[in-house]
């Protein structure tokens, strides 16, 4: 750390800016402005290069924070980028979208701002690649043997990247038309732009691994049949079953699950054609769930010109400040203004929602009341019904487990309580050779756990074939954030 | 008992067991010397020497048994006359017949050994002419001794071939080797020139257990008398002093390098006037003591033809290297002999003689006292005091001290004093020394440069992952080095696991932890005191010892230890530049042959050096280069001292200079081991070319890569030179090969073979396990598949900063978050969670307490109910000694007000106390600390205290000083510290007033007479050793003994001492409670422990261990907020813990109640393991090792090799008391203020006047300072008015005059005072002056001893006549005028004025940064160098202002001495007044400036604009 001081020089936190709303929801394009330098290098200086890094924990990557914030002081980005990747495949995809559990344990965030790791993260990565710093790793030589990757979000390709670099020949099956995942069609081109995906991808085929984009495993090709033309499987397919919610007026058109409008969405942004498209347009939207993917739901809808756009959340909003019982280093839940939230919408806390009403089998409002909590559930405060009126719905309530059954031979993959797919200490289903990583395993988390669940599985897997691994293993499966 | 060696005999130690080893033993003492220069012997001498004896009693020591003294002996002249007179056979012609006394096993021997003796005799041309049985009178011997005693008899032995003189003595040499080698009997001595009467007995009882010395017919011109004081309590009658030619007080550091060296030199011993040299060897018998070592070394060198004072030089040379007033051909002298054997160094005052000259020296360091008196009429007397032979001062016609490197020489034989001066000069034109160097000698700087060679980035990385670097290392380490050219500071302790316990792979280097010294010799300050250090060596072939010819000159001469690749070079092509052959040998072997291939490695690189030397090889280079894919290196510790030992055994180690090529080392540690490993140079080279690399790459900025790489080498070399003087060692030359380390989790059987001499304490690893992980660290340079981990250049690191790939540290992001919050929120569950990430470590072993299970269902649990209560158990806790200064004032009261509302204790740490503190009960802190620096400590600190600590050591940095940083010296820590705001504060490495044991023994007396309720701590850092040292500590009447971790520690501290110096507490608890249990001394004394105790847990296993008390400093800071950012000596703390910026203090959320219920888990925690092991209270539990299971079975792969039992391994629970039962005997009702306090009634009551008259003996120590206290208690900070208690003493006053005394006070000394007058003087008014009789020029005589007005905060001192060394060190406000001063006075000097109107030593001022001086007629080149240099100091000539204040001060020198000095300068003082200068701290001038004008602005001086304007002065530089 070149400047023990720095935190005491500059004591506040600066990002970059956002570009101007009225100029950003005319497109689809990310809604930052570009880095400027000298805040990156100044806000890089404010990191205390701690005796224990709690940022460093906080990431469950592992990321070399204080590290590479002072290669970014020293603006040194060629040794940056190295201590980057080191930990985290994908630097570019967290940087952007990743909320930041480094942030809320940066020790400075005891009594100041904390550093503003996330954004020096991206720039790190963002500058690798525009000076061709980001080249392909191929192994050296082949260990000969074969692993099938099912699933291409976060963890499917950071395990891919692992597993092809220590010599293993690697394909990845993806269900869409193409490779991301969540990455590609979950995530709004507004928080992150598809060539990030597509110019890693590059770099991964390079080093030989293998995409085979539009096979739905377990349909067009059965789990019997992968199992048998690989050593091993991974299974990284998410957590990708919304929670519904099953009331009156369920069936009507106009409600959606989040999910669906948000691919349709970023397909039509990457260019493809979709019949019968869910837009917002002209239309009152009711959004259901206040995180990030209700967010999410919110730009896209402002983009397409809805008329109003209500975003309901059942719990109280939360505070802006921590509270007692979520202290530091834990990661708190705090009262968040996304840029979609600054750009348009209405935010509702305490929202119970009662029912779906319609007319003609077409959605026109909802019905909703106070939350009230009993017995520690929430349920709807008699009396205070009231009707809110809406063409268009959106279910952004998350994800309860992986879609389907695995099935291999007589095997079944077992799940546990949470249905979520079960594992050992090393990633291994019950089946011998098949591999679980990411929400799939882990149930809905953050990308940057599934990066993380991507490189130790890899490890084990590597392991599991080779007897020996000298890949990293950032994060048991067990393992959760820390929590008071 | 007849394969012991003689030394091994007639002692009552028992055999080693557990930690405890009776070899650890250390000895420190008094000693005396009486010779006449009137020519004719008498038994006068003989009685003066044991009236001096008998009154240096007080240095001396006894054991538990009150009877039984460590030693006491006397060696004369051969008292012809009396022998003639009790023997009834023909006695030859005196000088004719050598006698001595025989010390023999029992009757059976003794019948055996006369027959066997003469038949000796006989084959050596000599005869046995009788045996007498000496009369002894064993009544008066305690029962230990009287257990050890042997049979004493007395042979006559004369010469059958008429051989005389020296020819006849070097027979009764050869005699003696042989009966003592062969018949295993021991002989004080045996020579026709002097005898020695010595034994296990106290001062007192020497004369009437020999009546022979009683005997008016014994007769002399000379008298050498010694009084021990040993660590254990079972000393031996042969290890008594003297010995054949000396007698010594101190301790020879580099004993076990000298020793190797000697051993090493025997092959290359030839004397003509020798018969059998081959019978003599092993010079040096195993078993003797440093003392006994020295003394048959100095005799094999006197007998073979050099004079005893030309020997004395050669062992115990002053320092030459950097002295600038010494005569050219002295210094020739000097570096010639440096040639031929190094230093042996240590603290020492040695007295010898040869049975005519008679003398004494001072090593360098000059760290022991000596006086001496000469009378009119040819007496000589020199001891450890003044005043131990009273002489009627009219008689006396000069005084005078030793002084550091000077020699005292006597000849009784033509009756006169020769000077230092004299018989140096005349030893020194003996040869032509310097044509010989100059003819000879080489030195490495002069010889052709050759072209340098540089690495690719590619090929520096694969090699520092061969290695083992980590990203850390290169960033923390040799970065900062290569910036600055100093090793970096880290702080917050260490709590990573040992590299016995580790996971990872570790360097070899990480199995060794330095030692330090600590209490029995002091270290010393390598900074302030450069001046008597040395990092040049000699490297090349040594010649014959015991000749002296031009070709022993022939050697290369290298200025510093660490050398550049382009210096090797040099040496590599030795035969290049005609300097000699050279070899390199390869230290790489097949990695994947493992184990075997190391092992047969090592045997090929020994035959190869076998035959590179027997063919007339002189340079030596050990090499780990060119390592590759099948080929790893060598650790090149291994490699070193494996060829080192080699070379030993084979004789052949002298014959060649050995250089180390080494790419492992990059921290101060690696290289200090390997110098201490025998290597005489190092070249690191890999750590230069990763810096070349790093300026290259940009990391290191702003710098070239010359400097880059020159800042490295001397950042090494300096650090070396640091980790030397921790010990207590001067020159590099002496430290190498010393192996003053101690190795933890290596296999014994590896270091017998490859570290010979080495203690290794737990067993652990050899061969195998090493080659594995050499294996492992080069299976990451050629990875299977590079693409693996592409980005990873080297490992992360994680030693010094945690990180999840690195290693576990105790403190992890966790635990301070569940300590914290646990803590915070009062939550006891939270808290079980924290405990449990901190004890569980079965799947990461972190501690050596991590190995033990408690055993339950031993005892029959008890219920939890009836277990003494929490509010019990945390009586029993303390906080860390953590200044006020260092942590932010709000983090220090909450620690205080939680500790006391706790009944509890927090410690001041050597900061001092504000008065408002110390008198607010619930703010103080009970413990108050003495450390080094005395800051703040005044007669009113020490009054009010509970407990007072002295430390000796801190886990983090043993042997070091502290250091305050500018910055971090606000006004109101100046204030406390009776300092100057912005000017940097630092504590010297030893305390100026502890130099050996009888020191810490003085030390412990007077601050019980400053406070006679308070408890005195000493504190000590765990190692090896430390158990004689806390018996030694306990004899000197300690209540307290502290046994501190290497791992704790808060304080700032260079990282090579944060993670390699000392061992973990478990260790040295274990050790000091096993050796006070052998030595019958643990029910006297508490022991605490310390250093990285976090859980109930850790406190019952050291509770176990024999702890009664316990000590916390990092949880309850981390308790209070402290996230271990580990940047406290910054400024920068961001939590308000460690700094005094009032910003960053404003966010201290720390609260007395989180800290309070920190405590209180932990008693709970306690309580319940209590119960489950069947105790109702700690008490009960103390010391019952036998419930500690130590056979856990864990698979850690080198854990497994470790064996605990020794920590185990207590004496029968029958041995005696397992804790404190009783208290010290500190005879505090014997103190001769009582008299003073009862004549002082008036004042004390009333504040009235009183006047006192009394005698006074050198045996009265600590006067007044009984007396101050009562002052003190009833008087405050403010005392009484000057004088108000007007005491006139006459005599030899003891030492620490005056110490601690308060304002109110006045002590009027007419006669002599020893060391420490005026120690800590707080207000108080001395005067010494020459006895009124007296007829010697006070000004050109010693009047008073070492280390005068040390610490001083107030007060006036006015001395007629010349002090010792160290006058005024770490004075802070008292002023003092004095005559004459010895070397490096006003050391670290902040505050106060000093007046001396006579000539001063060496390196004045040094560290000196505040307040004045006026100096007469001062000499620059005296003035610390540096210090004038880097303009710390100005040298000024005396303004108005000041001349009128010195004219005042003389005036009251006059009117309180008579001084016919001070009255000569005044008679013209206008001129006079010229010839002063004033001595002045450049940082203290402007800081008071600017307090003068702010002042005058009606400014506030503690503005924050005025501290800005402070700091920006003081960081000008």
């Amino acid at each position: 750390m070149a400047d023990p001081r720095g935190f005491l020089k500059v004591t506040e936190r600066e990002t970059a800016k956002r570009r101007p709303i009225e100029v950003r929801i005319k497109d689809w394009r990310e809604v930052y402005e570009d880095h400027d330098p000298a805040v990156l290098k100044q806000q890089a200086g404010r990191c205390m290069d701690c005796g224990i890094a709690f940022c460093h924990q906080g990431c469950p990557l592992g990321n070399l924070i204080p590290e590479w914030n002072d290669l970014t002081w020293r603006q040194d980005g060629r040794a940056a980028i190295e201590r980057l990747h080191a930990t985290n495949n994908f630097p570019e995809f967290t940087g952007k979208l990743c909320p930041a559990p480094c942030e809320s344990s940066c020790v400075l965030g005891i009594n100041q701002p904390p550093v503003t790791i996330k954004e020096i993260e991206a720039s790190i990565i963002d500058q690798a690649f525009d000076r061709g710093w980001v080249e392909a790793h191929a192994p050296e030589r082949m260990t000969g043997k074969t692993v099938a990757v099912v699933g291409s979000g976060p963890a499917g390709l950071a395990a891919a990247q692992q597993l092809t670099r220590a010599g293993h020949t690697v394909a990845v099956y993806e269900k869409d038309d193409r490779i991301g995942g969540l990455l590609r069609y979950g995530i709004p081109d507004f928080k992150m732009e598809k060539y990030h995906i597509d110019r890693r991808l590059e770099q991964m085929s390079a080093e030989g691994t293998r995409f085979r984009p539009g096979v739905a495993i377990g349909s067009e090709l059965s789990w019997d049949e992968l199992f048998r033309r690989y050593e091993a499987v991974l299974i990284a397919t998410g957590s990708s079953r919304p929670r519904d919610l099953k009331i009156e007026g369920r069936d009507l058109e106009g409600v959606h699950f989040a999910m669906e409008y948000l691919t349709q969405s970023n397909r039509v942004v990457a260019g493809d054609s979709v019949i019968d498209q869910i837009v917002a347009t002209g239309k009152k939207v009711i959004i259901l769930g206040g995180g990030d993917t209700g967010a999410d739901c919110l730009g896209t809808a402002t983009r397409q010109g809805a008329e109003s756009v209500t975003t309901l959340a059942i719990g109280f909003q939360p505070p802006a400040e921590r509270q007692e019982n979520q202290p530091w280093p834990t990661f708190p839940n705090l009262f968040e203004v996304a840029s979609a939230h600054e750009e348009f919408g209405e935010r509702k806390y305490l929202a119970n929602t009662v029912r779906f009403i319609g007319v003609d089998g077409k959605v026109t409002g909802v019905e909703v009341a106070e939350t009230e909590v009993i017995d520690g559930r929430r349920v709807a405060k008699a009396g205070t019904e009231q009707i809110i009126e809406a063409d268009l719905v959106l279910l952004a309530l998350g994800f309860t487990g992986p879609e389907g059954e695995i099935e291999i031979g007589d095997a079944r993959v077992e799940r546990d309580e949470k249905t979520n797919l079960s594992r050992s200490d090393k990633y291994a289903t019950n089946i011998d050779g098949v591999f679980v990583a990411g929400d799939a395993g882990r149930g809905q988390s953050l990308i940057v756990w599934a990066i993380a669940e991507g490189r130790a599985a890899a490890a084990a897997i590597d392991e599991y074939l080779e007897g020996t691994t000298m890949l990293p293993a950032p994060v048991k499966p067990s393992e959760i954030g820390m929590h008071a | 008992m007849s394969g012991l060696s003689p030394f091994e005999r007639f002692n009552t130690a028992p055999a080693a067991s557990g930690l405890y080893d009776p070899a650890r033993d250390k000895d420190a003492c008094g000693l005396a010397m009486v010779a006449t220069l009137r020519g004719t012997a008498g038994h006068d001498i003989i009685d003066t020497a044991l009236t001096a004896l008998r009154n240096l009693e007080h240095r001396g020591a006894v054991g538990s048994d009150e009877g039984t003294g460590d030693g006491a002996g006397i060696i004369t002249q051969m008292p012809d006359r009396f022998f003639r007179a009790v023997t009834n056979f023909v006695l030859p012609a005196a000088g004719e017949y050598g006698a001595g006394l025989v010390f023999l096993e029992d009757d059976a021997d003794s019948r055996t050994f006369e027959a066997s003796f003469a038949k000796l005799a006989e084959e050596l041309s000599l005869k046995l002419l009788s045996l007498r049985v000496v009369p002894t009178d064993d009544s008066v011997l305690g029962d230990l001794a009287k257990t050890a005693m042997p049979q004493i008899v007395q042979v006559f032995v004369g010469s059958t071939n008429g051989a005389t003189g020296d020819e006849f003595e070097r027979a009764l040499y050869l005699l003696r080797r042989k009966s003592e080698r062969s018949l295993k009997v021991y002989h004080p001595s045996l020579s026709a020139k002097t005898i020695v009467y010595k034994g296990m007995v106290t001062t007192l009882q020497l004369e009437p257990f020999y009546p022979d010395l009683s005997d008016e017919r014994f007769e002399s011109k000379l008298a050498l008398v010694h009084s021990r004081f040993s660590t254990n309590t079972f000393p031996s009658w042969p290890l008594a002093h003297p010995f054949r030619m000396i007698a010594h007080n101190g301790e020879i550091n580099t004993v076990k390098g000298n020793r190797n060296w000697m051993r090493a030199r025997e092959a290359r011993l030839s004397s003509e006037l020798h018969k059998d040299l081959e019978a003599l060897k092993p010079v040096i018998t195993p078993g003797g003591s440093d003392s006994a070592s020295f003394d048959e070394v100095l005799e094999l060198l006197v007998l073979s033809g050099r004079s005893l004072p030309h020997a004395m030089m050669m062992m115990i040379p002053e320092a030459w290297e950097k002295q600038t007033d010494m005569s050219l051909q002295l210094r020739e002298f000097y570096e010639y002999h440096s040639m031929l054997m190094e230093p042996w160094d240590g603290p020492a005052a040695v007295i010898f003689t040869d049975g005519s000259l008679v003398g004494a020296t001072l090593d360098r360091n000059g760290l022991r006292p000596g006086r001496y008196i000469v009378t009119e009429d040819g007496l000589v007397i020199l001891a450890s005091e003044i005043g131990v032979v009273d002489i009627d001062p009219s008689r006396i016609v000069r005084k005078g001290r030793l002084q550091p490197g000077r020699m005292f020489l006597a000849d009784t034989a033509t009756g006169r004093l020769i000077d230092d001066e004299e018989i140096k000069a005349e030893i020194a034109a003996s040869e032509p020394w310097g044509q010989w160097l100059k003819d000879n000698r080489i030195n490495l700087k002069d010889l052709p440069d050759r072209e340098h060679v540089a690495h690719t980035k590619n090929s520096v990385s694969r090699r520092q992952r061969t290695f083992g670097y980590t990203e850390e290392d290169l960033r923390m380490l040799v970065a900062p080095m290569a910036r600055t050219g100093a090793e970096p500071l880290g702080a917050m302790g260490s709590d990573t696991p040992i590299a016995a316990l580790s996971e990872k792979p570790r360097l070899l280097f990480d199995y060794f932890v330095q030692q330090f010294a600590q209490v029995t010799n002091p270290p010393l300050d390598s900074i302030r005191e450069e001046i008597v250090t040395s990092l040049s060596v000699g490297i090349g072939p040594e010649q014959n010892l015991l000749d002296a010819t031009p070709e022993h000159a022939r050697m290369v001469i290298l200025d510093f230890p660490v050398i550049s690749n382009d210096e090797l070079s040099k040496i590599k092509y030795s035969e290049d530049a005609g300097i000699g052959k050279s070899h390199v040998v390869k230290g790489l072997y097949r990695v994947d042959e493992g184990e075997e291939a190391l092992a047969e490695r090592l045997r090929e690189i020994c035959l190869e050096l076998d035959e590179a030397v027997a063919s007339g090889c002189n340079f030596i280079v050990v090499s780990d280069r060119d390592s590759n894919r099948e080929l790893a290196p060598i650790p090149s510790l291994l490699l070193t001292s494996a060829v080192h030992h080699h070379l030993i055994r084979a004789g052949n180690r002298t014959k060649v200079g050995l250089v180390v090529e080494a790419g492992d080392v990059r921290e101060v540690h690696h290289v200090a081991a390997l110098i201490g490993y025998g290597a005489a140079a190092i070249n690191p080279y890999l750590a230069m070319e990763s810096v070349e690399l790093m300026v290259r790459n940009g990391t290191i900025q702003g710098i070239t890569v010359e400097h880059a790489t020159k800042n490295l080498i001397k950042g090494l070399g300096k650090g070396v030179l640091k980790i030397m003087s921790k010990m207590g060692i001067s020159t590099v030359s002496s430290y190498s090969g010393a192996q003053c380390f101690e190795a933890i989790g290596l296999s014994q059987e590896f270091v017998d073979a490859y570290f010979t001499g080495t203690t290794s304490q737990l067993g652990g690893i050899g061969l195998e396990v090493i080659a594995a992980e050499i294996a492992s660290r080069h299976s990451s340079a050629y990875p299977v598949e590079r693409a693996t981990r592409p980005h990873e250049e080297l490992e992360v690191g994680g030693e010094y900063q945690w990180r999840r790939e690195g290693p576990p540290h105790l403190f992890n992001p966790e635990t301070v978050f569940k300590l914290q919050h646990a803590t915070r929120t009062k939550r006891f569950d939270i808290f079980r969670e924290y405990s449990k990430l901190v004890d569980d470590q079965a799947e990461r072993l972190m501690t050596l307490r991590g190995l033990f299970m408690l055993r339950e269902g031993v005892r029959p649990a008890v219920s939890i109910s009836e277990v003494e209560p929490a509010s019990e158990i945390v009586k029993r806790f303390s906080t860390g000694a953590m200044s006020y200064g260092s942590i932010s004032p709000e983090a220090h009261e909450t620690l205080a007000i939680a500790m006391n509302n706790l009944g509890a204790k927090s410690n001041t740490g050597e900061g001092g106390e504000d008065v408002e503190r110390l008198l607010d009960p619930a703010r103080r802190s009970s413990i108050k600390q003495v450390a080094s620096g005395r800051f703040g400590v005044t007669s009113m600190y020490l009054t009010h205290a509970d407990d007072i600590q002295i430390k000796m050591a801190q886990g983090a940095k043993p042997g070091e000083g502290g250091q305050l940083p500018p910055n971090k010296v606000y006004p109101w820590i100046a204030a406390t510290r009776h300092s100057t705001p912005g000017v940097g504060l630092i504590s010297p490495p030893p305390h100026h007033d502890i130099y050996s044991i009888e020191d810490l023994k003085q030390l412990i007396f007077d601050l019980k007479r400053a406070n006679s309720k308070a408890r005195i701590h000493v504190k000590l850092v765990s190692q090896v050793g430390i158990g004689t040292v806390a018996a030694g500590v306990a004899k000197a009447k300690a209540d307290v003994i502290l046994v501190s971790g290497h791992d704790g520690g808060t304080g700032a501290s260079p990282l090579n001492s944060l993670k390699h110096a000392g061992t973990p507490w478990e260790l040295g608890l274990a050790e000091a409670q096993q050796t006070l249990m052998v030595n019958g001394l643990r029910d006297r004394v508490s022991v605490q422990v310390d250093g990285q105790m976090k859980t109930g847990r850790d406190v019952m296993i050291a509770a176990l261990l024999g702890a009664e008390e316990f000590g916390f400093a990092t949880a309850p800071l981390v308790v209070s907020g402290c996230v271990m950012m580990r940047v406290c000596h910054l400024d920068t703390c961001p939590v308000g813990v460690a700094t005094q910026n009032p910003d960053l203090r404003a966010r201290f959320t720390g609260q007395a109640e989180h800290v309070e219920n920190f405590f209180m888990f932990l008693a709970e925690e306690v309580r319940e393991y209590l119960a489950s092991l069947g105790f109702r209270s700690l008490d009960e539990a103390i010391g019952h090792s036998e419930l500690l299971d130590a056979n856990r079975a864990i698979s850690h792969w080198k854990a497994d090799g470790l064996d605990l039992t020794p920590i185990l391994a207590a004496p029968a629970p029958n041995a005696g008391p397992l804790r404190r039962f009783t208290f010290q005997d500190h005879q505090l009702a014997e103190h001769f203020d009582h008299q003073l306090i009862a004549a002082s009634i008036k004042a004390l009551e009333d504040a009235q006047p009183v006047s006192i008259s009394l005698p006074i003996t050198n045996t009265a120590q600590a006067v007044g300072t009984m007396l101050g206290h009562e002052v003190t208690k009833r008087y405050g900070v403010e005392g009484l008015a000057e004088a108000t208690i007007d005491i006139h003493v006459s005599g030899a006053a003891g030492q620490s005059f005056g110490a601690f005394i308060p304002k109110g006070i006045k002590l009027t000394l007419s006669g002599d005072s020893n060391d420490y007058v005026g120690k800590g003087l707080s207000g108080g008014y001395i005067v010494v002056k020459p006895a009124d009789s007296s007829v010697y020029p006070a000004d050109q005589n010693v009047i008073a001893g070492n280390v005068i007005g040390y610490g001083a905060t107030s007060g006036s001192m006015f001395i007629s006549g010349i002090v010792g060394e160290r006058f005024l060190v770490r004075n802070s406000g008292a002023t003092a005028v004095v005559e004459g001063v010895g070397d490096h006075a006003l050391e670290y000097m902040t505050g106060g004025v000093a007046v001396i109107l006579g000539k001063t030593g060496r390196n004045l001022a040094a560290g000196m940064s505040g307040g004045y001086a006026f100096i007469y007629k001062l000499r620059a080149d005296h003035v610390n160098h540096s210090a004038l240099t880097d303009g710390e100091i100005d040298l000024l000539p005396l303004s108005e202002f000041d001349a009128s204040a010195l004219k005042t001060l003389l005036q009251k020198h006059v009117e309180e001495t008579g001084s016919k000095l001070a009255a000569k300068l005044l008679q013209n003082f206008e001129t006079n007044v010229k010839d002063f200068t004033k001595v002045l701290p450049r940082d203290y001038a402007r800081v008071l400036e600017i307090q003068r004008e702010a002042t005058q602005a009606g400014e506030a001086l503690d503005s924050p604009k005025i501290w800005s304007r402070i700091l920006e002065v003081s960081s000008r530089g």
